[in-house]
């Protein structure tokens, strides 16, 4: 097999003083999807918001390799430009900051960083209007400020259209499934499976196996109060929804 | 206590004896009155925040231009789609710089040729509004100005694109003083939109005292824009009046991003019943610059609307006096006032000091006021961060975002894209 992407080692993080993550260990290959479900509060948009490098997590132990660089060491805007992206469980709301204009300045900042001139003006507007129409994005939310108004399952599919213009080579998703209708789930999910490449890598955060009907994991980890507990096939996925977390708490309880 | 106005009486001398006797009636009259009130103190409640003293203590002569400097300074003014366009220079009218209007039924001239095509217009209305009893640097203006700029649309004139005054300060080796005077007169049902912008060159010391009328006649809409973007060392101080004529729409758009010290007092008096006002205004601060803006919406008529959003951005050291006046006259009942002043902080040591004033008089009306002061969030500057923009860079385009709703407001649209550029250009030094 090819290098890993990303390789994360008994990673330890703590917020206002609280450890939330517990030693975490992860290793992900280009090409592969993996998925992480867990129960509320265990720490997966912790770990998440820890690799997209929010400052707000002090991280107290561990590491992580990031196509061979320490990631921990780069800030948020390195990362990025490096090709991490995170779609935010949570996108937040800038009013003022036109939507698509922010979305050309985060292209045009990570064109830079790899040598590339800016993208011109037409050209951007071709791509995102082809892009938006896929998503089922209207033109009028790509002209309105950034996630203002936007109900949820417009927030989600605006962080995928981000997701599909930046091109990032380690994505990773937090929760982009919850509260979408049918319709908007497999427009994410096609917009994801469409950028799945041999090159590229996913993480997807997830509390439910229907995402994963669409975009089908190669690897399922679960995570429970900080640690991955336990790791295997897309039929953990399955097995996980048909006896649901209260089954989880019982085995690794029992375990410990 | 009062301060010394000796140092400015040979240029006030110089002016008085100029224009005809009408004219040279209220230039004595202010003359006298600038006299008796000195300039302001901190003492003085309105200029409480805003110490003047660096202007009091300055001893400044009448500016001559600088035709090189004012030349380098139009290249960084707006150039949008505008009608017309008056240049004055050290508050003086330049021909050749200007254009002049091709459509019919707008005149724009200088002041001096207004007062003698148009005298009893001119007459009428000049110098009526902006009342200089309390107000020295309106007092100091009315008796020393040396020129301006007068615009009159005819009754039922729609424009096509602003009138466009452009303000250039061209500084001197010692410190210069201009008095900038503007005339708007709007007909009945007229529409349009004037442009007045201030530039003047970085590193030079000067003053520009300002005043502008605008008479808005019934009916009439018109839209003042004013882009303060003085020199960083410059003194700015503006009064801006406007009468509201029945059913009139009167919007002042101020943006301020210049100057080390700036005041602005903006008054508009809702006389007839049903007219409108909006006040939408910017000012940013950083270094040790010091703003201050005082507004007051005078509702005298019933059945008038004023709405006011102000909004200011305060880094560095940089300070800001924020007092919007509402006043309700006992019959201007069913009033319909709303205010609004929202700061953002961008470092411990910037102040900002906001005040919102009701005077109402009157029992049926609906006036509500906010003013909120806060911070950048963090999560927002982390959310551009993770789209690969660097820190200063999603600062400042939170900085613009937080400018936005104010440009937004904007009915020229040539010009929100402009002044959103100034807007980031200050906002990346921050
Ligand atoms: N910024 C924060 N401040 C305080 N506590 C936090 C913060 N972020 C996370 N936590 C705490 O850390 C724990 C893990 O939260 P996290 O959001 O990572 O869980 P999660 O697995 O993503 O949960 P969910 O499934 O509800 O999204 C929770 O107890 C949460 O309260
Ligand atoms: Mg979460």
């Amino acid at each position: 097999m090819s290098e890993p992407i990303l390789v994360v080692r008994d990673l330890r993080a703590c917020v206002n003083g609280k450890p939330i993550l517990k030693g975490v260990d992860l290793t992900v290959y280009p090409g592969q999807v993996h998925a992480i479900m867990g129960p509320n509060g265990s720490g997966k948009s912790t770990l998440a918001q820890v690799l997209a490098g929010h400052e707000i997590y002090e991280v107290t132990g561990g590491e992580a390799i990031y196509c061979g660089k320490n990631l921990l060491e780069m800030k948020p805007e390195e990362r990025a430009r490096e090709g991490v992206f995170l779609a935010f469980q949570y996108p937040v709301e800038i009013p003022g900051l036109n939507n698509m204009e922010f979305l050309r300045a985060a292209l045009n900042a990570i064109r830079k960083h790899r040598g590339l001139e800016e993208i011109d003006a037409f050209d951007f507007l071709n791509l995102v209007q082809e892009r938006a129409r896929r998503l089922g994005i209207s033109e009028e939310l790509l002209n309105r400020s950034l996630n203002v108004g936007f109900s949820g399952g417009e927030k989600k599919r605006n962080e995928i259209l981000q997701l599909s213009i930046l091109e990032p080579r380690l994505a990773i998703l937090d929760e982009t499934d919850s509260g979408l209708d049918i319709d908007a789930l497999k427009a994410v999910a096609e917009g994801v499976n469409t950028m799945r490449s041999p090159e590229r890598a996913f993480i997807v955060v997830t509390h439910y196996q229907r995402l994963l009907n669409y975009v089908v994991p190669d690897v399922v980890h679960i995570m429970y109060d900080g640690r991955i507990v336990q790791s295997g096939g897309k039929e953990l996925a399955e097995e996980l929804e048909r006896r649901g977390y209260s089954w989880l708490e019982e085995t690794v309880g029992s375990a410990r | 206590m009062k301060s010394s106005t000796t140092v400015q009486v040979p240029e006030l001398v110089a002016k008085l004896g100029e224009g005809p006797d009408w004219l040279a009636e209220r230039r004595q009259a202010a003359f006298e009155r600038f006299r008796a009130l000195g300039f302001p103190t901190t003492r003085d409640e309105a200029w409480r925040y805003t110490n003047v003293s660096p202007i009091a203590r300055t001893h400044f002569r009448s500016a001559e231009p600088d035709w090189a400097r004012a030349v380098s300074l139009l290249e960084r003014a707006w150039v949008g789609e505008s009608a017309v366009r008056l240049v004055l220079v050290d508050g003086r009218y330049v021909e050749s710089l200007s254009r002049m209007p091709q459509q019919s039924g707008v005149r724009a001239m200088s002041l001096q040729r207004a007062i003698e095509q148009n005298p009893e217009l001119v007459r009428a209305e000049l110098a009526r509004l902006a009342v200089f009893d309390n107000h020295a640097f309106t007092a100091w203006n009315t008796a020393c100005f040396a020129d301006g700029a007068v615009v009159i649309v005819e009754p039922g004139r729609v424009l096509d694109g602003a009138v466009h005054i452009l303000h250039l300060s061209t500084g001197g080796s010692e410190p210069v003083v201009s008095h900038p005077r503007v005339l708007v007169l709007a007909g009945r049902q007229s529409q349009f939109a004037v442009v007045e912008e201030y530039l003047g060159p970085d590193g030079q010391v000067y003053l520009a005292n300002a005043v502008t009328e605008i008479v808005c006649a019934d009916g009439a809409v018109v839209e003042h824009y004013k882009l303060e973007r003085e020199a960083q060392q410059a003194y700015h101080v503006a009064a801006i009046w406007a009468r509201l004529g029945r059913d009139s729409q009167f919007t002042s758009h101020l943006v301020g991003l210049g100057s080390a010290l700036s005041r602005h007092d903006v008054v508009v008096i809702l006389a007839g019943p049903g007219s409108e006002a909006v006040l939408n205004g910017l000012y940013l601060v950083d270094g040790q610059r010091h703003a201050d803006y005082q507004t007051l919406l005078h509702h005298v008529a019933p059945h008038c609307q004023s709405r006011e959003d102000y909004k200011g951005i305060l880094a560095g050291a940089g300070t800001g006096v924020f007092n919007g006046k509402i006043r309700v006259e006992p019959a201007a009942q069913k009033t319909d006032a709303i205010q609004h002043n929202k700061n953002l902080l961008l470092s411990r040591e910037a102040t900002i000091n906001t005040k919102p004033q009701l005077e109402i008089y009157a029992d049926d009306v609906r006036c509500t006021h906010g003013a909120t002061v806060g911070q950048l969030e963090e999560e927002q500057l982390f959310y551009l961060q993770s789209r690969g923009m660097s820190a200063e860079e999603a600062k400042a385009a939170l900085v613009v975002a937080f400018a936005g709703e104010v440009v937004e407001r904007f009915r020229l649209a040539p010009l929100r894209a402009a002044v959103k550029g100034y807007i980031g250009e200050v906002a990346r030094t921050l």
